[in-house]
């Protein structure tokens, strides 16, 4: 099937940096897919450089098989990572304003159910909470019935059920079967949101593949994980590798039973004990030795 | 052009939903006028003034309430008659007198000196008073017009720059062109409106002196405004910076205020300075103005003006066009 989206060894250079370094990787259509990296590690120029609103140094970029034309631009839906709009004017009226850019906008109060902005329609937009502000600006991207939908960054600075909810708003949309590209630092949102993803670092890809896949094909283990104060002096006594975050001791297993057998033994508090599976997180801090959030 | 007026009506709504932008175009502009009215409406009419033409005497020379003022250009004299600027003008080589009509303070000399002016000949001309309120304000409505379009439309397009709004516009289906286009018929449509409201309540508040054609007055309006919007599009198209821009259109504004004989003729200023002045689409807003507005000229006495403010916004608009960048990268 012709992936909807093909970029093929893109480079951005800002006079000695490199943003974005001979990087080529397809998007199939109907899929989420994610681009996964720290602030700075070059999401938001890749995303822009293929909506068209920055140039590449070099590099192509394909829609649908070819060279992208005007057609292109009225098959997306844009949500940028920080955009505002102008004073004065109603969520109804912003949304009239951008409808007013197409031949067939959707219907202002379909959009407005769809994205929860009912109470706010005759409210002035620049006094929007920002999970109100961020489902108007993926209203604004939804317009006009996208094919293709780009979402850089949708969820940062939301507050955790603002996040939440604009997730469930993703899924939706993910429903009505379109092709959304979208850039995050936080991994809980990739691994929820995202059925591919590429991870990037210094504007490299260094992996790329379904969440599950990926930890599949990097871990073989779970991570039991106790309070320090709770492990004591017995740290020694365990054969599996050890890791201190946070002021918790993350034992890396193989088998999640034999552990804990093990901590039964050796008479330790298990009232902090949790098992988690490796994440994305993780990932990224075997392949780069840094955290995401760094 | 769906884009075009989509853009055209939200620009107008931000405008007119902005108390503190109605305040300095509605209050601000009328609230000078009537200060200045009222600051030079003294009467100093104790003594007579008198224009001479050339040397010579004159009747009523040796009395103290009579003062003279020696003009050496006929046309100029004749204009200072004509405008009530004096109350009699001599000229003492043809034994000539001209007064003025409409003018009672004219008549009321003529009639103190007829003793004495048996052996001159009379000549009239005709027109009202032209105070320092009827010649300031064309330039002040010039000024507003120049201030608005600077600041509203380059200020404007500079913040939305910063802010994304331009970048916004750039991912939907709107072209530059036609974003300029909006903006530039926003500022146009509203101060067209503004200063034909401000236009005629001053004419209400001072009774202000207009001889022309108020359509010829529409038409320097329509091209002034284009010029300055044209000029702020210009200095709006690549920055992002508003204090770079607000630093730069105050660097440009004021300028133009000194040199466009908004508040003061230029009549006395070094030559290099006068050409300078031509440079600026104020001095050919105010000066056409002024042309109508007080002498009662034509489009053929104004289209010198007309044809350089519409030079202007040509030049202007294609740089304008040429530069503009959504976003910098």
């Amino acid at each position: 099937m012709q992936p909807i989206i093909e970029v093929r060894n893109l480079i951005k250079q800002f006079g000695s940096f490199r943003a974005v370094d001979n990087i080529s990787f397809d998007i199939p259509e109907g899929v989420c897919f994610g681009l996964l990296g720290p602030n700075g590690a070059g999401k938001t120029t890749t995303i822009e450089i293929i909506e068209g609103i920055k140039k590449p140094t070099s590099g192509d970029i394909l829609y649908q098989g070819q060279t992208r034309a005007e057609q292109f631009k009225l098959d997306i839906g844009i949500q940028f990572q920080s955009t505002a709009l102008m004073d004065f004017v109603t969520t109804r009226e912003v949304l009239e304003l951008f409808g007013g850019f197409y031949e067939n906008p959707a219907p202002i109060d379909e959009l407005a159910e769809l994205c929860q902005l009912g109470d706010f329609l005759d409210s002035f937009a620049t006094k929007l909470s920002g999970g109100q502000k961020q489902r108007l600006l993926l209203a604004i991207a939804l317009i006009n019935n996208p094919k293709l939908l780009f979402l850089d960054e949708p969820t940062t600075g939301l507050d955790p059920q603002s996040r939440r909810n604009f997730w469930q708003l993703i899924e939706d949309i993910k429903q009505q079967g379109k092709t959304i590209l979208l850039t995050t630092h936080y991994m809980d949102e990739a691994e929820q949101l995202c059925d591919q993803l590429i991870i990037i670092d210094s504007g490299k890809i260094i992996a790329e593949g379904s969440p599950q896949q990926l930890l599949k094909q990097h871990f073989g283990h779970s991570y039991v994980c106790l309070d320090s104060s709770d492990i004591g002096n017995t740290l020694d006594d365990f054969t599996e590798t050890a890791t201190t975050v946070n002021g918790q001791i993350e034992l890396q297993t193989q088998s999640v039973d034999q552990t804990i057998k093990q901590l039964m033994e050796k008479q330790i508090n298990l009232s902090s004990l949790r098992v988690r599976n490796p994440t994305l997180d993780d990932l990224f801090l075997k392949l780069t030795g840094h955290h995401l959030r760094n | 052009m769906k884009q075009v007026f989509a853009l055209w009506a939200a620009r107008n709504r931000e405008y007119y939903r902005d108390k503190a932008s109605l305040f300095w175009s509605f209050i601000f502009t009328p609230l000078l006028v009537v200060i200045l009215a009222l600051s030079f409406s003294g009467d100093d009419t104790e003594v007579f003034t008198i224009g001479l033409l050339g040397d010579g005497t004159y009747p009523g020379a040796e009395r103290n309430y009579i003062a003279a003022i020696n003009y050496s250009d006929r046309e100029r004299a004749l204009k200072q008659i004509q405008y009530q600027q004096i109350a009699i003008l001599f000229d003492p080589a043809n034994q000539t007198y001209w007064l003025n009509e409409q003018s009672a303070k004219s008549q009321l000399l003529e009639e103190l000196l007829a003793s004495e002016l048996n052996s001159w000949q009379q000549q009239t001309t005709s027109g009202r008073q032209v105070r320092y309120i009827d010649w300031v304000l064309p330039g002040m409505l010039a000024m507003n017009i120049m201030f608005s379009g600077l600041f509203g439309v380059g200020y404007v397009i500079v913040r939305y720059r910063k802010n994304g709004v331009l970048k916004r516009l750039q991912a939907a289906p709107v072209k530059a062109w036609q974003f300029l286009l909006a903006q530039g018929m926003s500022r146009l449509s509203i101060m067209l409106v503004v200063t034909t409201i401000l236009f005629l309540a001053c004419w209400w508040l001072v009774d202000l002196l207009v001889v022309g054609s108020p359509w010829l007055l529409l038409l320097i309006a329509l091209l002034g405004n284009l010029s300055i919007i044209s000029l702020a599009l210009l200095f709006a198209s690549r920055s992002a910076s508003e204090e770079f821009t607000n630093g730069l259109l105050n660097a440009v504004s004021f300028p133009m205020l000194l040199l466009s004989e908004v508040w003061f003729s230029l009549d006395r200023a070094p030559q290099w300075l006068q050409w300078l002045a031509e440079i600026s689409p104020l001095t050919h807003m105010v000066r056409a103005a002024r042309t109508v507005m007080l002498e009662g000229g034509d489009i053929s006495q104004i289209m010198p003006s007309v044809l350089v403010l519409t030079a202007m916004s040509l030049v202007f608009l294609t740089a304008a066009g040429w530069l503009f960048r959504w976003h910098q990268e």
